[in-house]
């Protein structure tokens, strides 16, 4: 296959990025999408070009390091991650643009990898149990409806790779906090902690400067997850009943 | 955004319920039409009840507007202004999601025109003399709709409302926890699909009607 990429580069945070044109022979339609941008970096190298920097690390579609949005798109809008994305997705000859997520709460650090650590301050911010250590309890000792354990496990899929908030035509992380606030408020062991934490989740969302929530949609259909539109509503639920709690409040 | 938009959608209906007393002739229109202003006496003194209701109408506009703006000037600050990325393409063929700020702004201004019409009576539209205000609703509406183009300004304009409802009705119980699941949302959509065709058929028929000369 001959492709031309269209890549966003960006030397660091304070530069202005812009999108430079590369052609690239060779690449197989068996190869995943980030070995086409490795051929490319290869072939930089040799030239003594600066490669384009990208993040990745598992490259099976698990951890939620590789988002960037193609064509347009997040993740290329084959419903998995960009890692997952294989080249036999795209036609021979074709032009492809690359760019990292844009959001202000994710300041690009260079070409295409942002700064995600928003994301983890949200999580700060509730989305654990608090347990006290010593052996591991028994397995069932808990036991949980089997309709709330699925959703649970649904919800616990989310790999927080911020799809979510670079389709969002308002910049929203709902989706992603929403599919925290699910997974923990289905689960016994959640409960506790229940109120407080969608306070503290969506207090911090806000924090971060992540835009509110129109149920547009647009996040769940690039989730490579699945996380449903549906895991919102639980949040607003839980976030309207907090409002009758004390939970949470100094 | 939601609780304002759902009372907003409740008056509506009521309000098109009671366009339909125009089919009815001068007299009950009028009847109704001035019934309203002495809703509830002799619990309420004549034309209080009406403006509580105002009120509480002017209060969901205003709110809603403040609600939308914080919207704006969030997602503003959050995408970090235009020309976000060089390609966009959207997952989510929803044309009236994605243009609710501008179907407000079109409903504010054809707003104000409708109240400027049959409420305070400052335009004077299709009126045979314009010098003197008229009486009668029901003489003031068909004035007004004998004109063609107020039709045509009002069904564009119901156009706009309806694609707002579109999106916003589903929309507002979504935000109210009422998605549940896959099932839940397309009983929704398809709720908000059948309120503003019915919201759009409704309001459009007796405007239509008078211009075509069935209501004289």
């Amino acid at each position: 296959m001959k492709i031309t990429l269209r890549i966003w580069r960006q030397a660091n945070a304070k530069a202005t990025g812009k999108m430079v044109t590369y052609g690239l022979e060779g690449v197989s339609e068996d190869m995943s999408f980030l070995e086409m941008l490795d051929l490319l970096n290869e072939e930089l190298t040799v030239k003594g070009e600066e490669p384009v920097a990208f993040d990745h690390d598992c490259r099976e579609g698990i951890c939620g390091m590789c988002g960037v949005v193609i064509n347009g798109i997040a993740h290329g809008g084959q419903h998995t991650t960009t890692c997952q994305l294989h080249m036999r997705s795209f036609a021979d000859g074709a032009t492809i643009d690359i760019e990292p997520w844009k959001a202000s709460a994710f300041p690009i650090i260079k070409d295409l990898v942002v700064d995600r650590e928003a994301f983890d301050r949200i999580i700060q911010a509730g989305g654990f149990i608090s347990a006290n250590t010593g052996s591991a309890p028994d397995a069932h000792a808990t036991p949980a409806p089997k309709r709330e354990a699925d959703k649970a496990f649904d919800n616990a899929t989310c790999i927080g790779c911020g799809a979510c908030v670079a389709a969002c035509p308002n910049g929203s992380a709902m989706l992603f906090t929403s599919a925290k606030i699910t997974h923990l408020a289905m689960l016994p062991q959640g409960q506790p902690e229940r109120y407080s934490r969608v306070k503290g989740m969506v207090g911090q969302h806000d924090a971060e400067g992540f835009g509110n929530c129109t149920n547009i949609g647009e996040c769940a259909q690039v989730c490579p997850k699945g996380i449903p539109l549906e895991s919102i509503s639980q949040l607003n639920r839980d976030l309207m009943k907090s409002l009758f709690k004390g939970d949470g409040k100094a | 955004m939601a609780i304002t938009g759902l009372f907003l959608i409740a008056f509506l209906l009521m309000h098109m319920f009671g366009n339909f007393k125009m089919l009815m002739g001068a007299e009950a229109f009028d009847h109704y039409s001035h019934y309203l202003r002495e809703f509830l006496y002799p619990i309420f003194p004549k034309m209080v009840f009406l403006w509580l209701f105002r009120l509480a109408l002017i209060a969901s506009v205003v709110l809603h507007i403040w609600s939308a703006t914080q919207l704006t000037l969030r997602k503003r600050a959050a995408v970090g202004g235009g020309g976000r990325y060089v390609t966009k393409k959207s997952m989510e063929h929803s044309y009236a999601a994605r243009t609710m700020i501008w179907g407000g702004i079109i409903i504010v201004l054809f707003l104000i025109m409708h109240i400027l019409q049959y409420t305070a009576q400052v335009l004077r539209i299709g009126y045979a003399d314009t010098s003197q205000p008229l009486d009668s609703p029901y003489a003031r509406v068909i004035a007004g709709f004998s004109v063609w183009w107020v039709v045509a300004v009002y069904a564009i304009a119901m156009l706009a409302v309806c694609m707002h409802l579109w999106h916003g009705f589903y929309s507002a119980f979504t935000t109210l926890g009422a998605n549940v699941s896959a099932k839940a949302r397309s009983v929704l959509k398809g709720c908000a699909y059948a309120v503003s065709a019915l919201m759009y058929v409704g309001f459009m028929i007796p405007p239509v009607l008078i211009l075509f000369g069935v209501i004289k």
